[in-house]
C-alpha cells in the first residue's frame, strides 16, 4: 500500500486561529546550522511550521501552531528557540480539543 | 489593575484548574481563575474519555447538567499489523447501568460546562489572559502572578497552578523541570463528523451506547506509541501518539502517522465518507512515577498534567488531573479554615491527600512501566504485533498442512525472533512492571 505524503496545510484548515500579527509566539536564535533537534522539527512539529531554507537554515511561520509544546521539549533546553504563549485569546482556537 | 487579594488563584481552567477552582469556592474561598484561551476549553484537548467516579466526588449530580457524548460499553484492544490486527474485545449489558462509569466527552465542550459551575460556585473568571509570571517575595514564596493584562500583580494566599503539560511559568520559577523528550508523548487527533445512525451501525451499538478501540502495534512503526478510536454521538476521534524522543529519532510525520492509522484496513471503513472539522495536537505526560516533580512549596502546589500526573497504561489522564486539583482544593480549604499559612509544610497535607489515594498507588504500581516499553518498543510494538498476525493466520487458514505442523511453526517463529530467553525475559520483565 503506497501513502501519499499527507498534507498538513489541508488538516490546518479546519482550524480556527486568532493570529497576534507581527507577535510570533516561537522564535527562533540565529543560526548557521540548525541542532540536530531543530533540524527533527521539520518532520516532528505536527502543524508543519518549521521548514529548512534554501541555505539550510531552519525558519519557523508558527501561525498554524497548535501550541503543543513539542518544539519547546526539544530545542528551549538547548536555547535553540524561545516559546512563549500566544497573548491571552490569540492563537489556535479549538472547537472540539 | 485588581485591587483585592484572592485566597487562591488557579491558573488555567482544564480538569485540574477547574476541579480545583469548584472545590475552594464551593466552599466559601475567594478564588480567581485564569484562561489564556478564548473561552475555558479552547486551548484544552483530550481523546477522551471521562471516568465518572472522580467527577461526582465534586460534583455528585454532573450527569444531569453535564455534555457527555456516549457512555462506553465496550472496548477493543488491537494489535496491529500492516494489513490485520489480532483484537481482544470486551463488551458488557452491565454497562448500560443506571450511573454509568466511562462517558466519551469533547473538551472544550465540556470545560466550559465545568468552568461555569466553578463559576456558579463564586469562583472569579477571567478569560483571554496569559499568566506571564509567577510573583515571589524576598523568601521565594509565590504571592501571586502577573498577567499580560495591564495592571500589576495580583496576589493571593496560594497559586494552584494547572497549566496543562505544557506549563511555562513553573519551569521558568524553576518549581519543576522542563519535561524530557522520553516522558511525553505527541498525540494528534481528528474529529470525524458522521449521522449518529451510521456510527451506531458501524460500531454495533443502540442510543447512546460508546466503543473505545485502543490499538498498538506496527502502525508505530517501531516506537512506543498507540492509535485510538473513541465514538462521540455525532463524531469519532482518531488519533495516533508516540513518545517525543522516539519521534525526533525519525523522520515519520505525526500527520503522516494519523493517514496511515486511518487508511489502515482495519479501521478505514469505521471513518468511511467522515467529514474532518478539526486537527488537533497535544502532549502527554508519559514517564509516570519517577518523573513526578516537586508538587508543593511556599505558596504553590501543582496539579493535573503540568505534575505529570497521567497514568499511562489505562489511559488515566484527566481523571488524576481532576482528583488532584479536588485535593489540592481540600487541602488548600483545611489550613484556610484552621488560618494556617499556605506554607510549603502545610501545603505537604496536598501530598498526603495524593499518597493515600489511588492516584499515587496507582503510579507507584505502574513505575516501571514506561521505561520498559520503551527501551523494548522495537519487541513490544514491532516483533509480537507480527507474530502474533502470522500465528492467528496460521490458525485459522485451512491448507491441509497438517495442524500439528502449524503450530509447530508458529512456536518456532515466535523462537527464531526472540530465542527461548528472549521470550522468557520479555515476560518476565512485563510481569515485574505490571505488578
Amino acid at each position: 500500500m503506497s501513502i501519499q505524503p499527507a498534507r498538513v496545510e489541508e488538516k490546518l484548515y479546519q482550524n480556527r486561529y486568532l493570529v497576534d500579527a507581527g507577535k510570533p509566539h516561537i522564535v527562533i536564535e540565529p543560526h548557521s546550522t540548525p541542532s540536530k533537534n531543530l533540524l527533527a522539527m521539520t518532520t516532528l512539529c505536527p502543524a508543519g511550521c518549521y521548514a529548512e531554507n534554501s541555505a539550510g537554515q531552519v525558519e519557523i511561520t508558527p501561525d498554524g501552531c497548535l501550541e503543543c509544546g513539542t518544539c519547546r521539549i526539544l530545542c528551549e533546553p538547548s536555547g535553540d528557540i524561545v516559546w512563549n504563549y500566544p497573548r491571552g485569546g490569540y492563537g489556535v482556537l479549538f472547537k472540539f480539543g | 489593575m485588581i485591587e483585592e487579594k484572592f485566597d487562591a488563584i488557579v491558573i488555567g481552567a482544564g480538569m485540574a484548574g477547574n476541579a480545583a477552582a469548584y472545590t475552594m469556592a464551593s466552599r466559601g474561598l475567594k478564588v480567581l481563575q485564569l484562561e489564556r484561551g478564548e473561552y475555558p476549553g479552547s486551548k484544552n484537548v483530550q481523546g477522551g474519555i471521562l471516568y465518572a467516579d472522580m467527577l461526582e466526588k465534586i460534583i455528585p449530580n454532573f450527569r444531569e447538567e453535564a455534555p457527555l457524548e456516549r457512555h462506553l460499553v465496550e472496548q477493543r484492544f488491537w494489535m496491529m499489523t500492516d494489513r490485520s490486527h489480532t483484537g481482544l474485545q470486551y463488551r458488557s449489558d452491565d454497562f448500560n447501568e443506571e450511573s454509568p462509569n466511562r462517558y466519551t466527552i469533547i473538551r472544550s465542550q465540556f470545560d466550559r460546562w465545568f468552568n461555569r459551575e466553578a463559576q456558579a460556585k463564586g469562583t472569579i473568571v477571567i478569560a483571554e489572559t496569559t499568566v506571564t509570571q509567577l510573583v515571589s517575595d524576598a523568601y521565594g514564596k509565590v504571592i501571586g502572578v502577573s498577567t499580560d493584562r495591564r495592571g500589576g500583580t495580583i496576589f493571593a494566599d496560594v497559586v494552584v497552578i494547572a497549566e496543562g503539560v505544557n506549563g511555562l511559568l513553573g519551569s521558568r520559577a524553576g518549581l519543576r523541570e522542563t519535561p524530557k523528550a522520553d516522558h511525553v508523548a505527541l498525540a494528534v487527533k481528528e474529529m470525524h463528523f458522521l449521522p449518529r445512525e451510521t456510527i451506531e451501525a458501524r460500531f454495533n451499538l443502540h442510543g447512546d451506547e460508546g466503543v473505545v478501540i485502543e490499538a498498538a502495534g506496527t502502525i508505530s512503526k517501531g516506537m512506543t506509541g498507540m492509535g485510538f478510536i473513541y465514538t462521540n454521538k455525532e463524531s469519532i476521534s482518531v488519533g495516533m501518539g508516540c513518545l517525543v524522543s522516539d519521534f525526533a529519532g525519525t523522520t515519520e510525520t505525526p500527520y503522516g502517522m494519523l493517514e496511515a492509522f486511518k487508511k489502515h484496513p482495519s479501521v478505514a471503513p469505521l471513518l468511511e465518507g467522515s467529514e474532518v472539522k478539526e486537527y488537533a495536537a497535544h502532549l502527554i505526560p508519559e514517564g509516570g512515577y519517577k518523573t513526578i516533580p516537586e508538587l508543593f512549596g511556599d505558596g504553590w502546589v501543582v496539579v493535573g498534567d503540568a505534575a505529570q500526573l497521567n497514568n499511562a497504561i489505562h489511559r488515566e489522564g484527566s481523571n488524576l488531573a481532576m482528583t488532584s486539583g479536588r485535593f489540592a482544593g481540600e487541602a488548600i480549604f483545611q489550613l484556610k479554615t484552621r488560618r494556617e499559612p499556605m506554607t510549603k509544610q502545610n501545603l505537604a497535607l496536598y501530598k498526603k491527600l495524593l499518597d493515600d489515594s489511588f492516584v499515587m498507588k496507582d503510579l507507584k504500581k505502574y513505575k516501571d512501566m514506561p521505561a520498559l516499553l520503551h527501551t523494548q518498543a522495537k519487541n513490544y510494538f514491532l516483533a509480537y504485533p507480527k507474530l502474533m498476525s502470522n500465528a492467528m493466520e496460521n490458525f485459522l487458514r485451512v491448507d491441509g498442512t497438517p495442524k500439528i505442523d502449524k503450530e509447530k511453526a508458529s512456536i518456532r517463529a515466535f523462537v527464531r525472533e526472540r530465542k527461548w530467553t528472549g521470550l522468557f525475559g520479555d515476560a518476565v520483565r512485563l510481569a515485574r512492571a505490571w505488578r
